[in-house]
């Protein structure tokens, strides 16, 4: 259990109490992140954070602050490199109870996670002129297209989109584009299509519907994750998770929201939903439907709501409340 | 009575001098003045037209009916510029010409294939874009009246870096198997895109300038971006402004889309919010778009494709290109067949009898294109 900044030590005891309202076996191992400064004057994630997770192979993760544009690197990135986590999940499905102007999304979004627009290369060539490289490489890939595939199948799915520019950039998402299409060859019982990157915003926003599991490189999926997100009302509900060859971390992936922090305000439901996720990787799918029953039944009574979905209750009312259904639920089976 | 006097004392000025033809201030003073009383200038001039790939032919053939009902005073240098066909394609050389001669283009969609015969990596956009040095793209963002869609009464504008960023097409593959793909981002384009879009939101009388970029994980190219504009805006301390990551761009603009006035960003983000934007307002077909450069004006639809599965079925709307048309007219001052073309594409589809597939009606090209004649008031 990685807190993270902000509300993240809120929502991450909300968490908490629920998983123990449900009687999850699951022990909990709390570690910092907070970067340390290392003998070569970088700073790096702490050694026991690295040791936690290499140990357990799975992590949940509450939201880390990244600076803008200042010296050091991401955090987030920095787990994702040293971990390896190739590839990120998010489902987008709208919540009942909680409406936007777009119905009945359902839809998953597969980002490649380690290199391309994010592999962090940059150079100041002159005064003046900046070079960034985005790194494209066959190896990863193939690795993300064929975990699209397998997510689609174990998952019950039934299309799977490439989503690119390949027009523009014709070796670089050429390569991406011809993983995709090699994997697809081997697995067709899945639909596959392929879709430029404009033509997706656009039909996204007129008919999410159209849309089932869309896999791409790092980029187009940290936008079309978050506009998806956007779809069903903000990253407050949307969970993510992220998975790598060894391990997977899972994580919420909004703000760390410091004017809120310590005040009760949180909504804990994104955490929710990806510890969620977590179980049915562990393969503890029966305690996953139950909370997720729990969570989605609180919100679509809309009673006990945090405010920033137009509810006026506390971060801890809304988790006792999720923690009371968990345990009806657990009466009534 | 003055006004009326000023608003010819001014379009004399402009009918004199063709060089001075976007100065903005005093265009959009003819614009609102037009729909009142603005006189029909008598000289003809010519402006390039590129019909491009897909559905653009169609398109053009709607804009050339409608100007000869409305005797618009244009005519027309018509080239014909394609790379998926490209053996018809006239050359870039003779397109840039044109263009430079005429200053002024009204653009169909030219398709980008995956791979081409013409270039490797550069696409034949780009090459015209950047011969031309067309560097500003902006497109209107606005909700038609009587057009619901699930966001109404938008109202804002998408200016794009267009000719650097990750459309510099220098590509590699350093080894078998790994493709490095260079975005490039330099101050010099960056801050003379941040200077238009504070001139255009002086000049329009809009408020906010936004700024969009992903420098948390690009931090010296969108750093040097976001910089550029954050130095520039100190020279319009009239303009508000503000910056906002890419991601969390996308999310408001399905969520509250209300909170944009004038937002300015690099070549590919520009791509995607352009496309996102069109989806909200109605689609592609309704969006019009322009791209300038120092003395070059191109009129093109916002949100760029070709539809070529919907070429030669007589379904596309014309409503886009129309609306790039009437903006086209309004920059040559032309004001007053701007505004009649203007007005008879917006009673149409206020109307609601008369509308194309993708808004939901059962028209076709040509009667969406009679009906607009119909509607032309003179």
């Amino acid at each position: 259990m990685i807190p993270g900044d902000g509300i993240g030590p809120e929502i991450s005891e909300s968490v908490q109490q629920i998983f123990a309202a449900a009687e999850v076996p699951l022990t909990w191992e709390t570690v910092d992140v907070t970067p340390v400064k290392g003998p070569d004057g970088l700073f790096h994630i702490p050694q026991k954070a690295i040791d936690s997770v290499n140990k357990n192979t799975v992590g949940l993760k509450g939201p880390l602050a990244t600076p803008i544009g200042k010296g050091h690197k991401s955090l987030n990135l920095a787990l994702r490199k040293e971990f390896n986590l190739y590839a990120n999940v998010r489902p987008c499905k709208s919540v009942e109870g909680y409406d936007t102007p777009y119905k009945d999304v359902d839809l998953v979004t597969i980002r490649e996670n380690t290199e391309g627009e994010y592999s962090g290369i940059e150079h100041l060539i002159v005064d003046g002129v900046v070079q960034s490289i985005k790194l494209i490489t066959e190896n990863a890939s193939r690795r993300v297209a064929e975990f699209a595939f397998n997510y689609a199948k174990a998952n019950g799915r039934h299309r799977v989109t490439a989503v690119h520019k390949a027009n523009i950039m014709r070796l670089s998402d050429g390569l991406f584009l011809r993983c995709c299409r090699e994997v697809a060859e081997k697995n067709k019982d899945i639909k596959f299509e392929e879709m430029y990157l404009d033509t997706v915003c656009l039909n996204m926003v007129q008919d999410p519907t159209k849309f089932d599991v869309l896999v791409m490189p790092n980029l187009y999926g940290d936008i079309l994750s978050d506009l998806c997100a956007g779809l069903i009302g903000g990253l407050g509900i949307t969970p993510s998770g992220n998975i790598g060859e060894g391990g997977a971390i899972f994580e919420s992936v909004h703000g760390t929201a410091p004017d809120i922090a310590g005040e009760d305000k949180a909504n804990p439901t994104a955490l929710l939903l990806s510890s969620v996720m977590m179980l049915r990787y562990l393969n503890l799918g029966s305690y996953a439907n139950r909370i997720e029953r729990a969570a989605f039944e609180t919100l679509r009574e809309g009673k006990v709501l945090t405010g920033d979905l137009g509810g006026k209750s506390k971060c801890s009312e809304y988790t006792a409340e999720i923690c009371r259904k968990v345990q009806i639920i657990d009466d009534s089976d | 009575m003055a006004l009326r006097a000023v608003t010819r004392l001014a379009c004399g000025a402009l009918r004199t001098n063709p060089r001075l033809q976007c100065s903005s201030v005093s265009t959009n003073f003819v614009r609102c003045m037009s729909s009142i009383e603005a006189p029909k200038p008598k000289r003809r001039q010519t402006v390039t037209m590129i019909p491009g790939d897909g559905i653009g032919p169609e398109l053009m053939v709607t804009v050339k009916e409608v100007f000869s009902a409305a005797g618009v005073p244009v005519d027309f240098d018509e080239i014909f510029a394609s790379e998926v066909q490209s053996g018809k394609s006239e050359s870039v050389e003779t397109v840039v010409a044109s263009c430079k001669e005429n200053l002024i283009c009204l653009k169909g969609i030219i398709s980008s294939p995956l791979s081409s015969h013409v270039s490797i990596l550069h696409t034949l956009n780009m090459q015209i874009r950047r011969e031309l040095d067309l560097f500003a793209n902006v497109v209107l963002i606005r909700s038609l009246p009587g057009f619901v869609t699930r966001h109404n009464n938008l109202d804002f504008v998408i200016i794009r870096e267009s000719t650097e960023g990750e459309y510099s097409s220098l590509e590699h593959e350093s080894v078998e198997g790994v493709v490095e793909s260079l975005k490039i981002i330099t101050r010099a384009n960056s801050e003379r895109i941040a200077k238009f879009a504070f001139d255009y939101a002086t000049k329009h009388g809009r408020k906010k300038v936004t700024a969009v970029h992903k420098a948390n994980i690009m931090k010296l190219a969108d750093g040097l971006f976001l910089e550029s504009c954050a130095n520039v805006s100190k020279f319009y301390p009239k303009i508000e402004f503000d910056s906002m990551i890419i991601d969390n761009t996308c999310m408001q603009l399905v969520s509250n889309p209300y909170q944009f006035d004038v937002m300015v960003m690099p070549n590919l983000y520009g791509n995607i919010v352009d496309n996102l934007a069109a989806g909200l307002v109605g689609g592609a077909g309704v969006v019009p778009g322009e791209s300038f450069s120092e003395d070059v004006a191109v009129f093109e639809p916002g949100a760029r494709h070709a539809a070529a599965e919907m070429a030669g079925r007589d379904q596309a709307n014309p409503t886009g290109m129309l609306l790039c048309a009437a903006n086209m007219l309004s920059h040559m001052n032309l004001g007053y067949y701007s505004s009649l073309i203007r007005n008879a594409v917006e009673k149409t589809i206020k109307a609601g009898k008369v509308r194309t597939r993708d808004m939901g009606g059962y028209a076709t090209r040509s009667q969406f294109t009679m009906e607009v004649i119909k509607n032309l008031n003179y």
